[in-house]
């Protein structure tokens, strides 16, 4: 890329910017007597350079490493027992519950099924609740509008809310992951 | 914008023979030139270039000591560096902050490094702060025009004390739950305001979490706030003053360093090397954690503050209950607090240093002191206490 002059000493274009004196390159002659003094004065930005950059890759890795959270193992959660019974389920109700570490919403329609889906709004993650008076799920936020098969119905979901798996075993509401 | 900073192309740029161009003698601004020139413009920051060549170090056999108010200033901004860090996983409250800590120190990448440079930082800055206070004593460098520097030097020793003081109970943990209690227990002993400052700084009559979340906004805002301020004004004085020469030192033909570059340049050496000591401090002796602070289990044997409070600790374990009728504790309080206000008001008291003499009596007296400090500190490490007879 840059003209190597006769004893390899020679500099790349460019870089004769701050030497005062006259360069050698310029009647094709090496300038012998300019060149060392001018290539201890690049090793020693070099050196500086490289060590300043080192410090701060030293400085910066860690604070970085620091920064970005741990993954913390979630228990993966595919099934659990909801805590009311089914008694406490009205027809044309719905309540939240856990579902692992997220929330599930169980909703008992008018003619007495009982439904379970993923309580979380496919449109920005906020919490959906079960309107009574409109018969359907609605999330507040941004007035996101679902059916009782949790297909987005109206207002700005993108997608139907999850649906889970609902068993009455007594007394018991188990509520699974479809598998 | 880019017109701005793009370069024009070079003068003769004839592709085949670039090697053949002629240097020319003046060289067109570079990018980087340009962009400084761009930013002066409407920052204007070459009207600190002035005072930058005003400063002068004046280099004589004392002049060591100088390097020292530097390197407060360069721990202090590392504690509050890598302080913001902790704060992203540090939980202010006594169900959380334990387990936060302990979190940090075995889950977080790098947690052990960030904590350990904090703790060993904070002892760090707190012993370079009280070697820049003892040397700027015995140098009398706190007299006229000097006082106010001085003040303000006082006041921030009492508020990186009490950065020590606040952060060493946030861990949360045994050592730091006894150590707050008998803290906060001492200024109880004052008549009349004595239990109302207890109150108020453990947010009720005992330490619990209310102390923790106290401490917590006193250790992150209140005090570091506080520290930037005194620092500036500090920083300012000197910079308005100069750095003060030690009486009998010839005024005359006293050579100097040029502050910028030469001398800061000095200081940066100095902070690298603070800073390698911290880092190793900290990967070969990580700070401890201990146990989880439990208000009923029975204080564990060889419970002592931070290094630096050993010496009034250790003064209290040897005052009687008594002294001339008045309780023993409260003679050491007055005690410390009088010693505390001599100090801040040294400046006024060292007449003859105002004078420009030598005041060898403050001298001896500040050697006094440090003895003091030294052989109680020393006292509070290696006596163990004896059994009752």
């Amino acid at each position: 890329m840059s003209a190597p002059g006769k004893d390899g000493n020679h500099r790349a274009l460019g870089e004769c910017r701050d030497c005062p004196k006259p360069c050698g390159e310029a009647d094709g002659q090496p300038a012998l007597a300019v060149t060392p003094a001018v290539s201890r004065r690049r090793f020693v930005d070099w050196i500086l350079g490289v060590s300043g950059a080192g410090f701060m890759a030293a400085v910066l890795y860690p604070v970085v490493r620091f920064l970005v959270p741990p993954t913390i193992a979630e228990a993966a959660v595919n099934s659990v027992v909801v805590p009311f019974r089914p008694a406490d389920m009205p027809p044309n109700s719905g309540r939240t519950f856990k579902f692992g570490s997220q929330p599930g919403l169980l909703v008992r329609t008018r003619s007495g099924e009982l439904r379970a889906f993923s309580g979380r709004c496919t449109h920005l993650d906020c919490t959906v609740q079960y309107r009574d008076d409109l018969e359907h799920i609605w999330c507040a936020c941004h007035n996101g509008h679902y059916d009782l098969n949790g297909m987005n119905i109206s207002g700005p979901p993108p997608t139907p809310l999850p649906i889970y798996t609902v068993n009455e075993r007594g007394d018991q509401i188990v509520v699974s992951r479809n598998a | 914008m880019s017109s701005h900073l793009t370069s024009p192309p070079p003068p003769v740029a004839a592709p085949g023979a670039p090697e053949r161009t002629p240097p020319p003698t003046a060289q067109p601004p570079g990018r980087l030139d340009r962009l400084a020139a761009w930013l002066d413009d409407r920052l204007g920051f070459s009207a600190l270039a002035p005072l930058a060549r005003k400063k002068k170090v004046p280099i004589h056999r004392h002049s060591v000591w100088y390097y020292l108010g530097g390197m407060v200033a360069f721990l202090f901004l590392l504690q509050v560096a890598t302080g913001i860090l902790l704060l992203f996983y540090y939980r202010p409250s006594a169900e959380e902050a334990y387990q936060s800590v302990q979190f940090l120190m075995s889950e977080v990448k790098f947690g052990w490094l960030i904590r350990s440079i904090h703790a060993w930082g904070a002892n760090l800055m707190v012993f370079t702060l009280l070697v820049h206070l003892f040397s700027t004593l015995v140098l009398k460098a706190y007299r006229r025009p000097r006082e106010l520097t001085w003040m303000t030097g006082v006041a921030l020793m009492v508020v990186v004390l009490g950065l020590g003081f606040t952060g060493y109970l946030l861990p949360w943990n045994e050592v730091a739950l006894f150590a707050t209690r008998v803290g906060t227990e001492v200024p109880t002993v004052l008549p009349v305001i004595g239990p109302f400052i207890g109150r108020v700084l453990r947010g009720g009559v005992d330490v619990t979490g209310a102390t923790l979340t106290r401490f917590y906004a006193l250790h992150i805002s209140v005090l570091p706030a506080a520290a930037a301020l005194l620092i500036g004004v500090h920083v300012l004085l000197v910079q308005r003053h100069g750095m003060s020469v030690p009486i009998g030192i010839p005024q005359a033909n006293l050579r100097e360093l040029p502050f910028f570059p030469n001398f800061l340049l000095r200081d940066l050496i100095g902070w690298l090397v603070a800073l390698a000591i911290l880092a190793s401090m900290a990967a070969f002796f990580p700070a401890h954690l201990g146990v989880k602070a439990d208000a009923f289990a029975p204080a564990p044997a060889g419970i002592r503050p931070e290094w630096y409070f050993v010496f009034m600790f250790q003064t209290l374990k040897y005052l009687p209950a008594h002294i001339l009728g008045i309780e023993g504790e409260l003679v050491g309080v007055l005690g410390f607090g009088l010693a505390a206000v001599v100090l801040l008001f040294l400046p006024f008291l060292d007449r003859r240093a105002a004078r420009e003499e030598r005041s060898p009596g403050w001298t001896a007296a500040a050697l006094l002191a440090l003895v003091y400090v030294v052989v109680f500190t020393v006292l509070g490490y290696v006596v163990v206490d004896a059994p009752i007879q």
